[in-house]
């Protein structure tokens, strides 16, 4: 039989891979076509995954489809960075504006599982006053959400993914301890540790998504340091090995390798189902309702390409704003050598952190805030910062990369203001499925500027105070993507609820980064799942009422 | 220049716990790429790209078994795997490519009289820094931006090719592959046995020592 994942669908004849087994398969029901299941879920990444997972255990039916294929990482992920670009997004995308963005490995996956099979595994709630920013700290939008909410459904996706993290995290409100413990600091770490204490600020490891101990069937992070290009091991805890096996125990369907091209509706306005692309042909889905999770480029896409007759403008969009909003974080880092041998590969990327300028507005002239990391790079992307940012080839490229192990590195995860110039649109080129492509666009605001000068300017002292010599910035990167489908109180500047449902089809949902109003500065994907979370609630909450 | 790290060759872990099936599988097949195969480009174009790449990322004569780097950049194009974006100043990846390629060599060819791969390496220096700097004659090159080519796909493609390849892990001081085994020692100036030793002044030969027993 074959069994490549890349081409041939796995989840399908009653049964999906065993991600813990070579070879290994466990039992999936399945829905016919014409069976209008409760939900089809279009993504299975942070959001998609997380909600089919809780949506099965509450006893709605679900389909869950993905573009990508079906990993079993032990036997399917090589310690390589050039082969595991099949973890990304690679379709082509058009990017433009003052700052055009750099895509595929960089921010988007294409895997059941999403992005989280190759990310970083930074697992970091909010700051509570982001939820309120407009009101509270004067910039962007209100989320319809309240902190104290959020933060119980932090505690549960934290528990489900088994973080480690330290006793006492030292910014924000109480939270409970980490389920497990911190991971040793490598040298990459100890820099910033170094740093922070002699600049006076508080550091911590990172709150992290991969585990210090034996969990179930994940052997404990062996600090392979490959995390970005997909764990082999399964020490990650990402929606992979954690949401989707228990949404299959539950009895959710998964179908990989399916392409969804456009949702449908009936007269009333209604969804119906999804028209998708498996196995060299057109299918359809009929559902009670749709959710879009396909991440901050994809779903608007979808949405826009759904337009018909009664929506021209695309499903969901009466406010005009899919697409618009969309939101990357500042991922600018300063960069330095060490007379002492740092060996940055080695452990998760990012062991250490501080959150100050998260948490301290005194002495900022900017809105918003930023967490900075310590920084693993691995051989193709480092080679790639020296040359595509830095310039360097020939002789010197050379030279510099034979320092790679004396190299050390901060970097942030800044919040970057929401602009509805930023924004995803469609072109008249088309893809492999003779869909049309994606346009993005992005120029930075004076105000993300002056967080990133600022930034850089601390960051900069900071790895000086910890002995790095020949410091220079790297002042254009971007990582992860937000917005894009913003949620809201009101239906003029908000495409869905704060349950995730659109203002304008009832049947529709969004449960994704897209939802996001603001971006924070931390990495995303804890209050992701924490959304979806809640979203599972709050249907199962309607459903009972008989609201759905 | 000395060898930061002499005797060290990634390839020696090839059978220890570091790599698992699948790595010791793509692996093996990128050692496999014939140096001069090329699908995507033209004899004619070949020895142009085959000059650039070795501007670009040059290796040391005397290695046994170089990086194929412009047949790793020709699989990646006669394969059309992109990255997942392309700048809207930018053609699609081939064609850019190719008009770019065409374009270097008449630059060439008016500058000099020469093609681009029969120029000396000082001038293809010079050459490859002007595109770099935007200072290129217009009409060899259309409306293809030549600075973002350059940045953009050029030092992309090249550079991401030859760090892909165990030869350049080695010459860094990479670990490589690393599954199931990892690594143990985390902090300032620690290695496992299984990493790379350096030569400090002095050194060296302890270094090459230490680099003969990784595996
Ligand atoms: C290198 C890297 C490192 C990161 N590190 C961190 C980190 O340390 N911490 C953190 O919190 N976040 C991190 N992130 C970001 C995090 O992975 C994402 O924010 C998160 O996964 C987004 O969740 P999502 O559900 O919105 O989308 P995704 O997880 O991307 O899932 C979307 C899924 O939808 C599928 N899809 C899209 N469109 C369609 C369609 N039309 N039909 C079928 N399927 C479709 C895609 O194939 C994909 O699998 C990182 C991301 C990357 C790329």
């Amino acid at each position: 039989m074959s069994d490549d994942a890349e081409h041939t669908p796995r989840a399908i004849d009653g049964h999906a891979p065993d991600v813990f087994h070579h070879g290994g398969w466990v039992p999936m029901r399945q829905h016919g076509e014409d069976d209008a299941v409760d939900f089809a879920i279009v993504g299975t990444g942070a959001g998609g995954g997380t909600l089919a997972c809780k949506l099965a255990e509450y006893g709605f039916s679900v389909v869950a489809l993905d573009a990508g294929p079906y990993w079993r990482p032990l036997e399917d992920f090589a310690s390589d960075e050039h082969h595991q670009a099949k973890l990304y997004w690679t379709d082509e995308r058009i990017v433009g504006g003052d700052n055009p963005l750099q895509l595929g490995a960089n921010n988007s996956g294409k895997s059941v599982g999403g992005s989280t099979v190759h990310f970083a595994m930074v697992s970091l709630r909010f700051r509570p006053e982001w939820f309120k920013a407009r009101s509270k700290l004067g910039y962007g939008a209100d989320w319809p959400l309240d902190w104290r909410e959020m933060w119980s459904y932090y505690a549960e996706v934290e528990n489900t993914l088994k973080i480690s993290g330290p006793v006492n995290y030292p910014w924000g409100p109480k939270r409970p301890r980490y389920p497990y413990r911190a991971h040793e600091i490598n040298a990459a770490g100890l820099v910033l540790a170094e740093g922070a204490e002699a600049l006076g600020i508080a550091w911590s490891p990172t709150p992290l998504a991969t585990v210090s101990a034996p969990r179930g069937q994940s052997p404990p992070c062996v600090y392979r340091g490959m995390c970005v290009i997909g764990c082999s091991t399964n020490a990650k805890q990402s929606v992979l090995t954690t949401w989707l096996p228990r949404a299959l125990k539950a009895g959710a369907e998964i179908r990989d390798l399916a392409m969804v091209g456009r949702i449908e509706h009936d007269k009333s306005g209604r969804v119906t189902g999804v028209r998708y692309h498996r196995q060299g042909r057109w299918r359809f889905q009929r559902a009670k309702n749709v959710v879009v999770a396909g991440y901050s480029i994809e779903t608007p896409r979808l949405l826009l390409n759904s337009a018909s007759s009664r929506y021209p403008d695309g499903l969901a969009n009466s406010s005009g704003l899919v697409g618009k909003n969309l939101m990357v974080q500042a991922n600018q880092a300063v960069w330095g050598i060490m007379e002492r041998e740092i060996r940055a590969y080695k452990g998760p990327p990012s062991l250490a952190i501080t959150e100050h300028w998260n948490y301290t507005d005194a002495g900022k002239d900017f809105f918003g805030g930023y967490a900075y990391m310590s920084q693993g790079p691995l051989p193709l992307v480092w080679s790639g910062v020296q040359a595509s940012k830095r310039g360097l080839w020939g002789r010197p490229l050379i030279d510099e990369m034979e320092r790679y192990n004396h190299h050390v590195g901060l970097k942030i995860v800044g919040e970057f203001m929401p602009q509805e110039r930023n924004r995803v649109t469609l072109t008249d080129e088309r893809d492999q499925y003779g869909l049309p492509i994606p346009r993005v666009t992005y120029s930075y605001c004076d105000n993300d500027k002056r967080l990133i000068a600022h930034s850089l300017a601390f960051m900069r002292q900071a790895l000086e105070a910890a002995g790095a010599t020949e410091i220079w910035d790297e002042t254009d990167d971007t990582c992860h993507l937000n917005g894009t489908a913003r949620m809201g109180d009101d239906p003029q500047t908000s495409v869905v609820n704060a349950d995730c449902r659109s203002w304008d089809i009832p049947n529709l949902w969004i449960c994704d980064g897209s939802v996001f109003p603001t971006v924070g500065g931390v990495n995303p994907s804890l209050t992701i799942q924490a959304i979806a979370c809640r979203t599972a609630d709050r249907i199962k909450a309607r459903a009972a009422h008989g609201e759905l | 220049m000395p060898d930061r790290y002499p005797g060290y060759e990634v390839l020696q872990k090839r059978n220890s716990p570091s790599w698992n099936d699948k790595t010791r599988a793509v692996i093996d097949q990128r050692m496999a790429i014939d140096p001069n195969h090329h699908a995507f480009f033209t004899d004619a174009e070949w020895p142009t790209l085959r000059a650039i790449c070795e501007r670009i990322v040059p290796q040391p004569p005397d290695r046994a078994q170089p990086a194929p780097v412009a047949a790793m950049v020709d699989e990646k194009m006669h394969k059309n795997s992109g990255d997942g974006y392309r700048d809207a100043r930018l053609p699609p990846m081939r064609e850019a490519w190719r008009r770019a390629l065409a374009a270097l060599d008449a630059e060439a060819t008016s500058r000099y009289g020469r093609r681009f791969h029969e120029l000396g390496a000082l001038l293809q220096d010079d050459l490859l820094k002007a595109i770099q700097n935007g200072g290129v004659a217009q009409k060899a090159w259309g409306d293809l931006p030549a600075k973002l080519f350059f940045e953009k796909r050029l030092l992309h493609d090249v550079v991401s090719s030859y760090y892909a390849h165990p030869a350049a892990w080695s010459e860094i001081g990479f670990g490589g592959p690393a599954s199931p085994r990892g690594y143990v020692r985390m902090s300032f100036d620690r290695r496992d046995p299984w990493e790379a030793a350096e030569a400090r002044p002095g050194s060296e030969a302890k270094a090459r020592a230490e680099n003969a027993r990784v595996g």
